[in-house]
């Protein structure tokens, strides 16, 4: 099976076959690789001679764990969300990676302590904070504009319709917050048969009005179309929206869902000193920093806070648009990946189920 | 000729029959040779792959790779035995062992599937795998209780052989309860049977609005002189040739309810601004939207047949003093049927596995099974579970075409 399996991947893969001084790193695409590609990428060539082949994926975890799986790795780094860089570190799909190896904060503060608490996992290490929240489209609520997560869920007071993630992961956590429950305690109510069917009947009293989304450029496109009034999305995608195509949305930040993204290093990378070189230079202080000139993720450095500046557009200043300025640390949800680890295959189940029915 | 041994030679004294072989088996290996290409292109792009999934949706050695020592003490102890100390410390080797070579998680996603929440319950409690020291059972009890769940054994019984149906029990909304007997699963996480049935009925839908639009077209392609023909010909293959997410998008841009069409009928007054209809992201705009990409693959077939067709039948029926109805009914239609046939079981096979369209304007009720096999596929990374929908899928697809084939008889089907 394996052999088999090797044999059909291997001719596949041989399209990509690489060559000594070159690193294929696979990310998300669209503006996301953009900001990469401009902090990290470049000067990472420049300094060291190596070239950095970007390769767009949906999500990076699935081609990384088809290699693998199959024994022939072309992927070096891949930029993952946190339940996936810890599920394939369970499966044993990854390299370890030692924090001893990421550069210290400039004052000295060693890296285990510079990152965001949960940033450094066993196989990975985050280089962004970012947050799925509700926009609105201001020029449709001119008087009394929405300011909480309860009013998403209110068509009431806020007619129109709602885009929302065609996904149990973040729908269910958001229309519990919505429903009153704590931030912090969501997964507590999360984890019993009664907090799932809370979520669902709050889910409930929106389902005629959800317009769903899958891709992360969608719910820009649905505000901009007026398919929809309101709707979640992921906080980077809709700044860009805001400031760089001038759209008069907001963001409501009250229960954003905040979530990292990873550098993971499969098993059998065929240049992995040269991808440890990257991911030690990629997430230091002044790249961290760097790459939040060019969308409003949340560097996960506590260092790399003080250097973030001007937007690359010269005037307009990052810090409030950035997820994990404590001003927009309103009740926020933080990922469990964990329990999403766990409690994916039945909760998805019943997301799938209610949707269908 | 013969002479007098009574065989027939070639020029060069060799017997006729053996030359005869030769040179046929020339032309067979030559022709073979002609076929090698592709016949190497599909068996490894086609079939190898495809039985591959197959492959995996009855056979998962996750967890039976990963735990041998509790294989096997389910080997040596059938089903209903108590879970006694021995099975424990079968367990705790195995979690040294998972702990060792980092499988824990791999072989706790595979119990997942069976039991929710038991995931976890592998990686921590393999965390602490070489503190465990005998009784093993107090010893793994007291860092998570919930190993002694009847359930989570049933479940990793029933994974210690890698051959396991449970997949195909998950794509029929089945499951297994303590006792291991086969029971529905909890009720409001039954969706695959729903959903076989919805992607069933979308593709007769689509397959009889495809048909019913197609016939006149191609019928009117068929008689039409031939430069108006072409004409309209070209407005068939013009959509046929764009591509399928162009088509898909201005389906969008023309149902959605900011669309050109609800604008047109807010502008006229049909409808008020406040009342502008839903005709996309649900099933309503799935199925206008697959039938108008699946069209030409009916129009085509039965384009191919009726220019076959003689008007004069027709013209005779009339003569005999058949009403127009009696005429197409039973002279016109019946020599139709293997363009019908053709056409419907090909616009019918399509839409079954029909993936983009859905999941880009099927919203919440629009969504085929083809979409769940995607969502394991890629997201919950669960392949053995998507195998086996897959598989059923191609089960589906394989009777409807033995019924085809058996009412209208595949010798018939005429594609062109």
């Amino acid at each position: 099976m394996k052999k088999a399996m090797m044999l059909t991947t291997a001719l596949i893969a041989t399209g990509f076959a690489a060559s000594a001084q070159e690193l294929n790193v696979v990310s998300w695409g669209g503006a996301y690789t953009v900001s990469q590609v401009e902090a990290y990428h470049k000067p990472f060539t420049e300094m060291t001679g190596i070239k950095v082949n970007s390769i767009d994926a949906d999500n990076p975890a699935t081609p990384l764990k088809a290699q693998v799986e199959a024994g022939n790795v072309s992927i070096d780094l891949a930029d993952i969300e946190l339940s996936d860089a810890i599920r394939l570190c369970d499966e044993g799909l990854l390299e370890e990676i030692d924090p001893a190896m990421l550069p210290a904060a400039p004052d000295g503060t060693p890296a285990a302590d510079d990152f965001v608490p949960g940033a450094i996992q066993d196989c990975a290490v985050a280089n962004i904070v970012w947050a799925t929240v509700v926009a609105y489209d201001a020029s449709k609520f001119p008087d009394n504009p929405p300011s909480t997560l309860a009013d998403f869920f209110d068509t009431e007071k806020f007619p129109g319709k709602r885009g929302l993630l065609k996904a149990a992961k973040r729908s269910l956590e958001m229309a519990l917050v919505a429903d009153g429950v704590p931030g912090s305690e969501v997964y507590e109510v999360l984890g019993t048969e009664e907090g799932v069917a809370r979520a669902l009947a709050k889910l409930d009293t929106i389902k005629d009005s959800v317009v769903w989304w899958e891709a992360g450029a969608q719910p820009p496109q649905l505000l901009a179309d007026g398919e929809v009034v309101m709707t979640t999305g992921y906080n980077g995608r809709i700044f860009n929206a805001m400031i760089a195509e001038n759209k008069p949305f907001n963001i409501i930040w009250d229960g954003a869902y905040m979530d990292y993204d990873l550098w993971a290093i499969p098993k059998g990378a065929p240049h992995l000193e040269d991808a440890k070189k990257f991911l030690a230079f990629s997430t230091d202080t002044q790249r961290l920093a760097d790459q939040a000139k060019y969308i409003s993720y949340g560097p996960a450095r506590k260092s790399s806070s003080a250097l973030v500046g001007l937007y690359q557009d010269g005037k307009t200043e990052m810090a409030p648009h950035m997820p994990t300025n404590p001003d927009n640390l309103i009740n926020p949800i933080w990922t469990d990946p964990t329990f999403w680890a766990d409690h994916d295959v039945e909760l998805s189940e019943k997301f799938n189920a209610w949707l269908a029915n | 000729m013969t002479d007098a041994t009574g065989q027939l030679t070639t020029a060069d004294g060799k017997p006729l029959k053996a030359a005869l072989a030769a040179s046929l088996a020339t032309r067979r290996r030559r022709a073979f040779l002609l076929v090698a290409p592709l016949f190497l292109f599909i068996l490894v792009s086609f079939i190898v792959p495809i039985g591959q999934m197959l492959y995996q949706s009855f056979y998962n050695d996750t967890f039976s790779a990963t735990a041998p020592n509790l294989v096997q003490w389910f080997d040596e102890h059938p089903a209903g035995s108590e879970i006694d100390e021995s099975a424990y410390a079968a367990l705790a080797a195995d979690l040294a062992l998972m702990k060792q070579e980092k499988t824990a998680g791999a072989a706790g996603t595979r119990i997942n599937y069976d039991v929710s929440g038991s995931r976890s319950m592998f990686t921590s409690t393999a965390r602490k795998a070489d503190k465990f020291e005998p009784p093993f059972k107090e010893a793994i009890l007291a860092e998570e209780k919930k190993w002694d769940d009847p359930i989570i054994w049933r479940a990793m019984r029933s994974a210690s052989s890698p051959f396991t149906f449970d997949f195909y029990l998950a794509a029929l909304d089945l499951t297994r309860d303590d006792s291991g007997s086969i029971v529905p699963v909890a009720e409001g996480q039954a969706i695959y049977k729903t959903l076989f049935w919805r992607t069933l009925s979308m593709s007769i839908e689509i397959t009889a609005l495809c048909l019913l639009l197609g016939f006149p077209i191609a019928h009117l392609l068929a008689v039409l002189p031939m430069r108006k023909a072409m004409l309209l010909m070209i407005l068939v293959l013009l959509p046929f040739w764009t591509s399928l997410l162009v088509r898909t998008t201005s389906w969008m841009v023309l149902l959605q309810s900011q669309g050109v069409l609800n604008d047109l009928m807010v502008w006229m007054g049909l409808i008020g601004d406040d009342g502008r209809i839903q005709m996309m992201y649900n099933q309503t705009g799935t199925i206008v939207a697959m039938t108008h990409i699946l069209l030409p693959f009916t129009v085509l077939p039965l384009y191919s047949v009726m220019k076959t067709i003689p008007p004069s039948y027709v013209r005779a029926a009339r003569s005999l003093g058949a009403t127009s109805w009696t005429a197409f009914r039973r002279v016109y239609l019946p020599q139709t049927l293997p363009g019908i046939g053709a056409g419907g079981l090909l616009v019918f096979i399509l839409a079954m596995g029909y993936y983009i369209t859905p999941a880009l304007v099927g919203g919440a009720d629009g969504q085929m099974i083809s979409n769940m096999i995607a969502f394991h596929m890629q997201k919950s990374l669960n392949w053995s579970l998507a195998a086996a929908l897959a598989a059923m899928l191609l089960a589906i697809v394989l009777i409807f075409f033995w019924i085809y084939d058996r009412l209208v008889g595949i010798d018939k089907m005429k594609l062109g």
